[in-house]
């Protein structure tokens, strides 16, 4: 069953590294791109040598889920951001008629392998955290630790996936997602203290950016929030991740459904 | 063997263009196909309306987020590297407006018509490569200007105290500096798409376009919060700042008016050069271009 899935893959890696100057610079290049979120963070972090109230170690560690949770999932279904073209062109018909899940076709037609140098990057910006952070170790606190940026991984998984399915209704939605996508990964890797009035309330708690990052930074460092969300919430980004995914899973399925092809 | 001589045609029509279109430049026929070019694509854009409101609510979006992150930096001494709270304000808002404006990411096409050869009709047309460009993205950036800059300019407005500039002149300088950001992009994003003649998968080239313009420009953070000696390098080195920096410190009157004019002075600087190394590669490029499969 997984081998025409992975004929895909293997497909779309060789056909992506035949332009080799090209690819190198993209691989290179989107690798630097990631360090460039941590850039900013620290940039803006060393004009006062804290954010929101947090000291340089803790930021890290927040930055450090962040920095693998968004490039593992836009590596493994960021490319399903391509939807949109599949639907304009009508091109969705031929996945339709395949006998294999739609969603994982996209995912595996339009893979770029060019994201894996970010996920190195990220995995290796946690670790490094890990090691600084003053991180309270205990058995809950190293489930955490490896639960955390998977779930996270989820969770924006979850987004694009999302995001990609407006599209079955409004093609040229794409920058719709990019905002909850690209800007929730911008906003993850900050403290929500920094964040205030409404915005803060919608985005970070409503929408569960908060769960990302910074709640299981919080857990693993043994502070509770100051924004006063009760303690046992910390721990509870695996559970949210798992609520977000089960609510793009249906909305990919009513999105399939409601598809109408293309054409006169 | 064909290759080499449809390559040799090309370039010869492409000099016998040249030739025409450097008496033909100043003539206002060429100005009409340029204005009608600029036009058109303003008009495009008036039909991508759904495009234009999400990347409206996008921009609306970061700017948030932007805002937020700045103002608690500034929260604690009350200012970031010389902006006042209402300063750091009017710059991600207004900033984020432009963000769509100067276009740094658009979709770029002519690396598609390279690379499938279709670029051989676009050479074939009685209008400059290079000036049909920056025409056709002039009309973009207006469109944006009335479009993608008022909305989140407005919903910040609502939500946070812009500083405003002191002087009725700022407003012309900022409106002279955005025109100049504009055409400074242009012929940077114009060549970035010349990269294709040699690469023909730009990818590449326009991820390193995507990381330099972005964090040299001071879309992120105002660039003042760097080392002064690194601001130095990317003002004098690079025409990042000329693309973002520049029009928002004339508009929040950084340094005073007298500042203002100089920075506008080097964009000035900045868009010849480009527009000089442009027409150099351009040049190369034709000389290069092999159409194939013909």
């Amino acid at each position: 069953m997984a081998s025409p899935y992975r004929k895909l893959l293997v497909a779309q890696v060789r056909s992506q590294t035949q332009y080799r100057v090209s690819f190198g610079l993209d691989l290179f290049f989107s690798t630097v791109l990631t360090g460039l979120d941590l850039a900013t963070v620290w940039v803006l972090f060393t004009v006062n040598d804290s954010l929101g109230g947090f000291a340089g170690r803790d930021v890290l560690l927040m930055v450090g889920i962040a920095a693998f949770a968004f490039p593992a999932a836009d590596l493994a279904v960021g490319s399903v951001e391509r939807l949109r073209v599949y639907v304009r062109t009508g091109l969705f018909d031929a996945v339709l008629l395949r006998p294999l899940s739609t969603l994982w076709q996209l995912v595996a037609m339009d893979f770029a392998p060019r994201r894996v140098g970010r996920v190195v990057q990220g995995t290796a910006i946690y670790v490094v955290a890990l090691a600084f952070a003053p991180v309270q170790w205990s058995v809950p606190v190293a489930v955490l630790v490896v639960l955390a940026p998977l779930a996270g991984a989820v969770f924006f998984g979850a987004l694009f996936v999302a995001g990609a399915t407006v599209a079955f209704w409004w093609i040229d939605s794409g920058e719709i997602a990019n905002a909850f996508t690209y800007g929730g990964r911008d906003m993850t890797s900050y403290p929500m203290t920094v964040f205030g009035g409404l915005f803060r309330r919608v985005f970070a708690y409503g929408m569960g950016f908060a769960f990302v990052a910074y709640l299981p930074a919080l857990a693993m460092l043994g502070h509770s929030d100051p924004l006063g969300t009760p303690d046992w919430l910390r721990w509870c980004s695996p559970l949210t991740s798992l609520v977000v995914a089960a609510l793009a899973a249906w909305f990919w399925r009513t999105g399939v459904r409601h598809y109408r092809s293309t054409g006169s | 063997m064909s290759g080499d001589h449809v390559k040799r045609d090309v370039t010869d029509d492409q000099d016998a263009h040249e030739d025409r279109r450097l008496i033909g430049l100043v003539s206002t026929g060429a100005l009409r196909v340029l204005a009608a070019l600029a036009g058109a694509e303003f008009r495009r854009y008036l039909t991508y309306r759904q495009a234009t409101v999400a990347g409206a609510f996008t921009n609306t979006v970061f700017g948030f987020m932007r805002c937020y992150i700045l103002l608690s930096v500034a929260d604690v001494t009350g200012q970031v590297a010389g902006y006042n709270p209402g300063q750091l304000v009017t710059f991600v808002w207004v900033g984020q407006g432009l963000l769509a404006v100067v276009n740094y990411w658009g979709q770029q096409e002519l690396p598609e018509r390279v690379r499938s050869g279709q670029v051989v009709s676009d050479l074939l047309r009685p209008v400059d490569l290079m000036a049909g460009f920056v025409a056709a993205d002039t009309g973009r950036a207006a469109h944006a200007m009335l479009t993608r800059f008022v909305v989140p300019v407005a919903v910040g407005l609502l939500a946070f105290d812009f500083y405003l500039p002191q002087h009725a002149v700022t407003y012309l300088l900022f409106a002279v500096s955005v025109v100049l950001a504009v055409q400074v992009c242009s012929a940077c994003r114009y060549l970035v798409a010349l990269t294709s003649f040699w690469l023909l998968d730009i990818r590449g080239a326009q991820m390193v376009w995507v990381v330099a313009s972005g964090a040299g420009s001071g879309l992120y953070f105002p660039l003042p919060v760097l080392p002064d000696w690194l601001v130095t390098v990317l003002w004098v080195g690079t025409p990042f700042p000329s693309l973002l920096q520049a029009p928002l410190d004339v508009l929040v009157e950084r340094g005073g008016i007298g500042h203002g004019l100089v920075l506008i002075a080097g964009q000035v600087a900045w868009l010849v050069v480009l527009v000089g190394l442009g027409r150099i590669v351009q040049r190369r490029a034709l000389r290069r271009l092999v159409v194939q499969g013909g």
